[in-house]
């Protein structure tokens, strides 16, 4: 017998953190259809108790993580076709983050790591308070590219799931985390440079990245969590020798 | 802590420490071995050779405090170690490490 070519069989785990097993389903091919479709439809039609999580259906949000085949990925704009093996679609709840149900995960750790991280832009009543005339940011300036080069995150944890040192040590702050502080360490309006430096240097700080890109390989919106940690490593080292950051960020 | 900063950087040091001793070193053994000189040879310049013991010396030092710290990290991501554990791992192997290094300079360049 032909093998079926107009359907798609999908193997989901589901359950929760302790007891999980594999469901398999059939699900239509089309033409032009994401992972998520594919998760949507078998919810609407075969499984109404599949949880998975979901909101702007366009790269935005950051909301429809989860693991295709083995990697991780936003499943909204992951097509079908580019991660279709032998007919067949392998769906799992994002690495490293605990189980809900079936494919949405707690984030709250993930999120916990970047208060943690200082991930949040701290005004000051001098340099951006209200009553100050606007800061003039330039653009050109090195440190506005920085910090340019890794404002876009989503938030998807696609990164925090494609690390290894996250699965390896529950501390690690992770590279979505590190790169947001990177990314206020360079903005010339944040006042905190010092206790962010600080907060990203404690227990599971920027030291224990490995620098092996499994972030960058995966971010969905192609940024580089490594090469801002890199950043962080060098501020950090700078910072232990004494040195004075090389151009002062408000340049 | 794991690695704290402190250990960070004195990884990173010994690092840039480590890398032209091993250049060196095996230049070394290249001269030596091209020179078709034996052990008894080879050892006849090495013994009471200060500077010779003052650079692998330094060599062991750097590699104790290296590979220690690494091997921390190992213990907490492979074995997942904490606390004293942890220490004790780290102490250790730097320890070992230091005495055998420090051993085999002594019984090279000694003399
Ligand atoms: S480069 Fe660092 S943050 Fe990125 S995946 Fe590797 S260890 Fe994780
Ligand atoms: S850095 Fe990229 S992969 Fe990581 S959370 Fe942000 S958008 Fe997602
Ligand atoms: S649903 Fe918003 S990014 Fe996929």
């Amino acid at each position: 017998m032909k093998p079926a070519t107009d359907t798609i069989r999908v193997l989901i785990r589901r359950g929760d953190a302790h007891s999980g097993r594999i469901c398999v389903y059939r699900a239509p091919r089309r033409e032009n259809q994401t992972v998520l479709d594919v998760v949507t439809w078998i919810q609407r039609e075969l499984a109404p108790d599949l949880a998975y999580r979901f909101s702007c259906r366009v790269g935005m949000c950051g909301t429809c993580a989860m693991m295709v085949g083995g990697a991780p990925r936003w499943t909204c704009r992951t097509h079908v076709k580019t991660v279709l093996r032998r007919g067949q679609l392998e769906l799992a709840p994002l690495r490293s983050l605990p189980i809900i149900k079936d494919l949405a995960c707690d984030m709250s750790e993930f999120f916990a790591k970047w208060r943690r991280a200082e991930g949040r832009f701290h005004s000051s009543p001098e340099r951006s308070g209200r009553a100050q005339p606007p800061v003039k940011i330039l653009p050109s300036t090195p440190a506005r590219r920085e910090a340019d080069a890794a404002i876009e995150c989503i938030n998807c944890a696609v990164c925090y799931s494609a690390c290894d040192v996250v699965a390896w040590n529950r501390d690690y702050l992770g590279p979505a985390a590190l790169n947001r502080a990177w990314s206020l360490q360079n903005d010339a309006r944040d006042s905190a440079h010092a206790r962010r430096l600080r907060a990203v240097s404690a227990g599971g700080g920027c030291q224990h990245c490995h620098s092996q890109h499994s972030c960058e390989s995966f971010c969905p919106v192609g940024l580089s969590p490594a090469r801002s940690i890199a950043g962080l490593k060098r501020a950090l080292a700078r910072g232990a020798l004494g040195i004075r950051p090389h151009s002062p960020p408000h340049a | 802590m794991m690695l704290s900063p402190k250990w960070f950087l004195a990884q990173r040091l010994s690092a840039l420490l480590l890398a032209p001793m091993v250049i060196a070193h095996l230049l070394g053994i290249i001269y030596a071995a091209q020179g078709g000189l034996d052990a008894a040879e080879i050892l006849a310049r090495t013994r009471g050779n200060f500077f010779l013991a003052v650079f692998y010396e330094c060599f062991v030092v750097a590699t104790a405090l290296h590979a220690s710290i690494g091997l921390r990290v190992v213990g907490v991501e492979w074995l997942r170690l904490r606390g004293r554990a942890l220490d004790w791992l780290g102490a250790l192997s730097a320890f070992a490490l230091f005495a055998l290094g420090s051993y085999a300079v002594f019984a090279v360049t000694a003399g």
